[in-house]
């Protein structure tokens, strides 16, 4: 029993995953450290600082880690998927209503001190659940019934966390998408839906009429890809249609002010052009015999439905305050905390940085309070100064490292819950990976999530530890048994 | 489904290397390709200095500043780069006691984690003068440097009630405009500084400077190249007229009530006095006299000109004769009797002693109680509609055409609309069917359930000199930059007919100046030469005397001016809101008074001791 264990500690245990975990806490520790030291230079131990307090914190995500992998059975987490599922959803409704408003949004729990997200323990019991329920032997996520349970399972939590106001947890939940395609659903339908999102960003913050560009280049290659075969025809109809796109832009340039050409809207030609490709479509389609044809002029429509409700709701129908908050949520207007300068002030810190960065401690655009939440949303403005490129590619590729091993952990996996709870693990680490680092950089618009593990806070770091770590025991107690 | 998993994770393998190349391919461009992120190479960082603009001069209709700025200095400190210092010297030079500065001192070592590198405002707006002292032994203090501060400045008393004042805001203002504030601005809170934040607040600017990590500031971040300028805020000029608003003051000293006049052709307010009020030498800094604003028991804050809900009293007979007259159940020559007021059963609605029976004209001139019970009846038992309830309901929408019973819309803020009896109130008080006309008889002479602003019957007085309509009264004109309204050119009519109008102000001439003995109410607002009208008010004021009211215009063909004058507590209307409003007129038409007596009395005249306070 004893040599089996011994083999079991040793060798079931992915020690490449836990040692990424390890330098990545470290290096977020290093790095609240270095974020805070300017206006409050103390030891990294203090405990009335950050650093000392996140010290705390990584020391007991640890003891919760050794607890997971060793105290309790991985077979308890499959069992009590649903009601530790029940009871987080729980919490997060009530702490709507008995939080304070912190910058809008309602979404935690405060004792004395101690302050906590129920949002964070939430990706925990939702991905055990959709785990659960996905790894029956029954279940099949094309089959209308059962996908709609999983979209119930996800998309319930993620409401509630949009009722808070946590727009960035909410989003981490588009996420579990990746699992569901990973389970066998369509691919197509995940594209679809990622494509209206960024239609729907796009008509927002730029205008309509890049969007319905993007909406025809997309449609236009699609088609392609779709069709497999490609002649010449295509190619003649491909450029007219990039012709007729151009058109507005060069008219723009030739029109004079009063002139004839100027009066023509651009977004009346385009609707032109669409109208003219839906109707061709279709008659080919139908011509043809040739399905995909026909679902590329209705995903045209349903695309051009979507920008044109999008702009009418937003402008019309949406109160004053319901638009300032989109506004603020995809960083078009300033807001009071001042998300633009936020921004502007965190890529100055990255971009400062440069090649081998300012060296640690060194930074002075994190140390000064320029970048606003610096030991914890923007945690990396302060490894992108201090340690410039070379460090960014470091952190990243640890990330990447980590989410890759996941994946082929769980593809290595027997078990269907196993895999499919890596997969969940890996999409949520992945999702603040890209938000997060996105947000800093100016990819995306500001949405206050941390970054795992690196980010200041308590929370946040046990959530991802249980997150992570309840996968290591899953898969140590496979390669333990087969 | 193994084959067909491994090509899907391979899928979302590659997609999680695209992203990470998508990522690190930015964070290349930001890093390494552009240097529009690079500072220096010196290792440097921004600070922003924010410039505050200088907030917008309000001027009066005639060019005539009112509200202006002066300069003052906070100094501020920076507890970190503080070293020890003498104490009495810097005490001295700040003119303040030593242990002021030792507290505060003490209060920032507290606070030190808090404050960090901050920079805390240790004094406020301080003298020109005190700051050239310390300015001169600043060199002694590091940490310690003045910064100029603009605040408000006030040349002419036009009152604190009118133009307002601006104060630093708070959480829940920063909240309920979000956006546009951040802790440490000003913003208009009352008055016309408030009708106007958006005009006379200008936009803040900034200089940005390098700063090393030694935490010294080094030199202007590209040379000012990026730097923003303040836009000063916009200059607003008001239809106020700044010598008859203080001398609107001055009237109202030691009173309590309100004086409100109006350019009846376009709505634009002349003079709006509410008092008592606050004294604007107390506007500028009004943070230090909080509390000794709001423990005055005659309430200086509450503008009652927009917003106390009076009875009009006799003032109001001028509507109801109107509206008799526009239903056809009034007519010139019907006369009804009058003695010693109007009975029914056992009771009666008592009436001042005068000849009797008489007619329309006399009844105004005279303000006769008793005709104007016949009026209102005739009004609501009119045969023409179902019952009283529809009679009263019709009474109801002539009455707000005037203006009444609801807000006017002027932009002045915190304006209230005041209360108007609807047969719905009434139902529910004695139940449907439940009261008649003598019920409700005291609305027939402005008593009751009728509620006005002074603005408001301003603005009847507008009405009646314009012979029917109103514009929108309003306190800002339009200028460059600066819009208003479209709402404020268009004419309200009344729903009465200007035929009508012409018959009732003849009575209201004749009110004025029918000559003394002759039974008119309000001789005494008699100037020669003005024609005058008016009509007097002599409200009951459960707390106390009578209140005093008179409404009038002038002169009677082409009105330049209409008043509208509610003294608290001052017994008959010709008593002292006659004089007052007279008194006003001659000053805007004619410069100055003939009758200096009279504006002595007028002056001097102090009726605190009768108003009952609130508390």
């Amino acid at each position: 029993m004893g040599n089996f264990s011994d083999r079991g500690v040793k060798r079931s245990i992915d020690w490449k995953l836990v040692i990424t975990y390890l330098l990545l806490i470290i290096i977020g520790w290093i790095n609240i450290y270095a974020s805070i030291h300017s206006s409050e230079p103390s030891s990294i131990f203090d405990f009335s600082v950050r650093s000392g307090k996140q010290f705390v914190w990584i020391l007991t995500a640890l003891g919760l880690a050794l607890v997971i992998l060793f105290a309790v059975n991985p077979g308890f987490w499959r069992s009590a998927a649903l009601p530790m599922y029940l009871f987080v959803l729980i919490l997060l409704v009530v702490v709507i209503f008995v939080s304070k408003d912190v910058k809008g949004s309602h979404s935690w729990f405060e004792f004395g001190p101690v302050k906590f997200q129920p949002a964070e323990i939430s990706k925990i019991t939702t991905s055990l659940l959709l785990a659960a329920l996905l790894s029956q032997t029954n279940f099949k996520i094309t089959r209308l019934k059962d996908f709609l349970m999983a979209a119930i399972v996800i998309g319930i939590p993620m409401l509630v966390i949009l009722a808070e106001s946590e727009t960035g947890s909410a989003l981490v939940y588009a996420g579990f998408l990746f699992v569901m395609y990973r389970e066998g659903f369509s691919g197509w339908w995940i594209f679809s839906i990622i494509i209206a999102i960024l239609l729907f960003i796009l008509t927002l913050t730029v205008s309509p009429y890049v969007s319905a560009l993007v909406l025809l280049g997309v449609i236009a290659v699609t088609g392609l890809v779709g069709s497999g075969q490609i002649d010449y025809r295509f190619w003649i109809n491909l450029s007219i249609l990039t012709l007729l796109c151009l058109a507005p832009w060069l008219f723009g340039k030739l029109a004079t002010p009063e002139g004839f050409l100027s009066r023509i809207k651009p977004m009346y030609i385009l609707l032109g052009v669409s109208l003219i490709a839906v109707i061709s479509l279709i008659i080919k389609g139908y011509k043809d015999r040739r399905k995909h044809l026909s679902i590329a002029a209705l995903g045209l429509l349903a695309g051009i439905a979507l920008i044109f409700s999008t702009e009418f709701i937003f402008n019309n129908i949406l109160q004053d305050h319901q638009r300032k908050r989109i506004e603020v949520l995809l960083g078009m207007k300033e807001d009071p905390s001042g998300v633009g300068y936020n921004v502007a002030q965190s890529m100055i810190a990255i971009g400062s940085g440069g090649f081998k960065g300012k060296g640690f401690l060194n930074g002075t655009q994190t140390t000064f309070g320029f970048v606003p939440e610096q030991s914890t949303d923007f945690i990396f403005c302060t490894v992108g100064e201090e340690w410039g490129f070379l460090g960014c590619l470091v952190v990243i590729l640890l990330y990447v490292f980590m989410i890759w091993r996941i994946i082929i952990d769980a593809e290595k996996s027997r078990e269907a819950f196993t895999r499919i709870y890596g997969y969940c693990v890996a999409s949520c680490i992945f999702m603040h990976l890209f938000i997060n680092i996105g947000m800093t950089i100016g990819l995306m618009p500001v949405i206050g999530i941390p970054l795992p593990l690196l980010s200041y806070g308590g929370s946040s770091l046990w959530a991802f530890t249980i997150l992570i770590f309840i996968f290591i025991a899953l898969y140590r107690q496979e390669k333990k048994y087969y | 489904m193994t084959t067909e998993g491994n090509n899907r994770s391979r899928v979302l393998l590659i997609g999680l290397v695209v992203v990470a190349v998508v990522l690190l391919g930015k964070l290349f461009q930001i890093q390494i390709l552009e240097d529009k992120y690079k500072i220096n190479a010196s290792n440097n960082s921004m600070v922003y200095d924010l410039i505050y603009p200088t907030r917008g001069i309000i001027y009066d209709r005639n060019g005539k500043i009112i509200v202006s700025n002066k300069v003052t200095y906070d100094i501020l400190v920076t507890p970190r780069e503080v070293t020890p210092f003498d104490t009495l010297m810097l005490a001295s030079a700040l003119d303040v006691s030593p242990d002021f500065i030792r507290e505060k001192m003490a209060e920032y070592s507290r606070n030190k984690k808090k404050i960090g590198y901050q920079s805390m405002v240790m004094l406020k707006q301080i003298k020109p003068e005190v700051y050239m002292k310390f300015a001169e032994l600043q060199y002694n203090f590091p940490g310690f440097r003045g910064q100029v501060r603009s605040i408000r400045d006030y040349p002419v008393n036009a009152g604190g009630n009118l133009l307002g004042y601006v104060s630093e805001v708070d959480q829940k203002y920063i909240e309920d405009h979000p956006g546009e504030y951040r802790p440490g601005d000003y913003a208009g809170k009352t008055g016309i500084e408030a009708a106007r934040e958006k005009d006379l607040r200008g936009e803040k600017g900034y200089h940005i400077y390098l700063r090393n990590s030694k935490n010294q500031i080094e030199r202007p971040y590209k040379e000012g190249e990026m730097d923003k300028e303040a836009i000063p805020g916009k200059d607003i000029f008001t239809t106020i007229d700044a010598d008859l608003q203080q001398y609107g003051q001055e009237l109202m000293r030691d009173k309590v009530g309100s004086l409100v006049a109006i350019e009846p052709k376009t709505g634009e307010i002349l003079s709006l006095v509410s008092s008592p009020g606050v004294d604007v030498s107390m506007l500028a800094d009004i943070s230090q006299h909080y509390n000794e604003i709001i423990k005055d028991p005659h309430k200086p804050m509450f503008n009652r000109a927009v917003q106390a809900p009076y009875p009009p009293g006799s003032v109001f007979k001028l509507v109801n004769g109107l509206i008799g007259l526009q239903e056809g159940t009034l007519n010139m020559d019907i006369a009804y009797p009058c003695y010693q007021g109007y009975h029914f059963g056992s009771h009666k609605l008592g009436c001042h002693s005068h000849a009797s029976p008489l007619k329309l004209e006399e009844a105004i001139m005279m303000s006769c109680n008793g005709f104007f019970c016949y009026v209102l009846r005739n009004i609501l038992e009119n045969k023409k509609y179902k019952g009283i309830d529809e009679a009263l309901d019709k009474w109801n929408e002539y009455v707000q055409s005037f203006g009444f019973g609801h807000k006017l819309g002027s932009d002045f803020p915190a304006e209230l609309g005041g209360t108007l009896p609807t047969s719905k109130l009434y139902n529910k008080r004695y139940g449907k069917g439940g009261w008649k006309f003598t019920t409700i008889i005291s609305i027939s002479i402005g008593q009751g359930e009728v509620g006005v602003t002074p603005l408001q019957i301003a603005n009847l007085a507008a009405i009646m000199a314009n012979r029917g309509w109103y514009k929108i009264p309003h306190i800002v004109k339009e200028s460059e930059g600066v819009e208003i309204d479209p709402k404020y050119h268009e004419r309200q009519y009344t729903m009465v007919d200007t035929t009508n109008f012409q018959k009732v102000i003849k009575g209201m001439w004749r009110a004025v100046n029918n000559g003394p003995g002759t039974g008119c109410t309000a001789a005494i607002a008699e100037v020669k030469g003005l024609d005058i009208c008016g009509k007097t008010g002599t409200a009951q004021n459960p707390r106390g005397a009578d209140n005093s009211v008179f409404i009038c215009f002038a002169p009677m063909d082409d009105p330049k001016i209409a008043v509208a004058a509610y003294v608290e507590n001052a017994g008959f209307g010709a008593t002292w809101a006659a004089p007052i409003a007279s008194l006003l007129i001659e000053k805007y038409l004619l410069g100055e008074t003939t009758r200096p007596e009279l504006e002595e009395r007028v002056m001097k005249g102090n009726l605190m001791s009768r108003v009952k306070t609130y508390n």
